[in-house]
């Protein structure tokens, strides 16, 4: 962790609150193997048959220019939307790989509800007894530094706190794999940190996490692995300090040096 | 030009001194058209919200007729509640013609429609925001439907005014069914109908003007509660 992540998480009211019987110790749903996944929509092919294999351990970050794939490879293997071709194949069945996992989305969506609300209702989905829900939602806010703003209508909080909120909210289903699609777009460098603090809580308490961004210095701090996305496409997937000090695909080292843009 | 000064006088007069036949049938209407709200939301609004979320063949065909239904002419909702509940009809049985109940059914089928129609499209906007999240947490359609309504309940208030509206103003159903009995089924659109055949214009229009004045306090009390419960949870 470094100096800056560790000043976001002193923010933070509770660092010790833990849910350690629900966090998974070792993953029974990797490693996620990916073949040939194609995917169209509106008449364009957006994925062009993708393969990509995703392990247990730090967090897999896909990069990759503006319209590249990110977003849809995420719902794709998250199982929101239906591939062309190809095949998507967990180390388990799909049905329990899905309970398994949890999505916060791009642009999250705030329900009409107090933000402890929020982090109930997929608790009550997941069928968590009702009494334990109450304190399980409680636990996940303040891990995320939010558990002042619990009775606040979720819509009325700031961009940062929606988005702390939302991994919250997906953090308490204690899933294995987690997907995050740019936590931290349109968010202030402070913010960006207490999102990053976060991430890395999540990753280190056992969850793995799939998290796209087209911020390469957050992609330093984050990732194990990085997946590069072009045009619907994996260019490279390798390791990140391999990837940064050496990327082999031309595309990945315009995109390094900030010249490739779409 | 006269009967208007001599309605307001008289209406004024009527709320005044709290005229206890006046009364007893503005209570009877507020008592009827909330209970055919009541019976009608249980039904309209999960309806609504299924329509909303639900993708079915035919289901163009389903949203067209209910928008159609909301244009239901009040005497043939009362005409066909009629049939049901007349001595020889299949629910002849329960001899609720021509009892306050009877008029409860009849506004609550010619409602009905309109609550489920408006509260479709309420709640397709909404659906289209949550379908996503909703289907991350493992919420299909039909687990999404109470969601929906809870998350949708200050649009739907205003929906619940507009089927309330409709049924304290309408006239042809709860006469057909209910037979505008004093003391028993008259309501306020029954006797300004009943006012106006006698010839009696200035009561019949002040009985208009507490009607009116019922139906927009009404109104405004809900729009007060629901902007201070929105306040509360935006
Ligand atoms: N439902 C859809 N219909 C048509 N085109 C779509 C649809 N969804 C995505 N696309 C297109 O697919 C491409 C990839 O979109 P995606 O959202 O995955 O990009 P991204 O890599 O996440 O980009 P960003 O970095 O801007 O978030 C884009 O060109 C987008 O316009
Ligand atoms: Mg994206």
């Amino acid at each position: 962790m470094d100096g800056a992540a560790a000043a976001a998480r002193d923010l933070r009211p509770s660092q010790a609150a833990g849910i350690p019987a629900e966090v998974p110790l070792r993953s029974t749903i990797l490693p996620l193997r990916v073949e040939g996944l194609r995917y169209a929509a509106g008449g364009h092919a957006i994925l062009h048959g993708v393969d990509l294999e995703i392990a247990a351990g730090p967090p897999t970050l896909v990069v990759g220019p503006n319209g590249a794939g990110k977003s849809v490879l995420l719902r794709l293997l998250h199982g929101l939307l239906t591939p062309a071709g190809g095949r998507i194949a967990w180390a388990v069945p799909f049905d329990q790989a899905r309970r398994r996992q949890a999505m916060v989305f791009q642009r999250p969506v705030m329900l009409r509800r107090s933000a402890l609300a929020n982090v109930v209702y997929p608790l009550a989905l997941a069928g968590l007894p009702r009494a334990g829900r109450a304190a399980r939602a409680r636990e996940a806010l303040a891990r995320v530094g939010l558990l002042h703003l619990a009775e606040r209508p979720a819509r009325q909080l700031s961009g940062g706190e929606q988005q702390r909120l939302a991994l919250a909210r997906a953090w308490a289903l204690a899933p294995e794999l987690i997907f995050l699609d740019e936590p931290t777009a349109n968010l202030d460098p402070a913010a960006t940190r207490a999102v990053e603090a976060i991430v890395q809580d999540i990753a280190a308490a056992g969850t793995k996490v799939v998290m796209t961004s087209h911020d390469l210095a957050q992609a330093r701090r984050l990732a194990g692995d990085i997946v590069f996305l072009h045009r619907g496409r994996v260019i490279e997937h390798a390791p990140a300090a391999r990837f940064f000090a050496a990327p082999r695909a031309p595309e990945a080292a315009a995109f390094l040096r900030g010249e490739l843009l779409a | 030009m006269e009967d208007f000064d001599a309605a307001f006088a008289i209406a004024i007069g009527m709320i005044g001194s709290a005229d206890p036949a006046l009364l007893e049938i503005v209570v009877l209407s507020l008592k009827v058209s909330a209970a055919a709200v009541l019976l009608a939301a249980l039904v309209g609004l999960p309806l609504g919200a299924l329509l909303a979320v639900a993708r079915f063949p035919g289901r163009r065909a389903v949203v067209v007729a209910l928008n159609a239904l909301m244009g239901l002419p009040p005497v043939v909702a009362g005409l066909a509640i009629y049939l049901l509940l007349s001595r020889s009809g299949p629910l002849g049985e329960l001899g609720l013609l021509f009892t306050p109940g009877a008029m409860v059914l009849a506004q609550a089928v010619l409602i009905a429609p309109i609550l489920a129609a408006l509260a479709r499209q309420v709640l397709e906007g909404l659906w289209e925001e949550y379908a996503e999240q909703l289907r991350s947490f493992g919420a299909g359609p039909w687990r999404a439907v109470p969601s929906l309504l809870f998350d949708g309940r200050f649009a739907l208030s205003t929906v619940l005014l507009a089927g309330f509206g409709r049924a304290s103003a309408e006239v042809g159903a709860v006469m057909i069914v209910g037979g505008n009995i004093e003391g028993f089924t008259r309501v306020m659109t029954t006797a300004i109908a009943l006012e106006t055949s006698k010839g009696n214009l200035p009561l019949a229009l002040a009985l208009g003007v507490v009607l009116m004045a019922i139906v927009l306090t009404v109104n405004a009390a809900v729009q007060v509660l629901r902007d201070a419960a929105a306040r509360r949870a935006a």
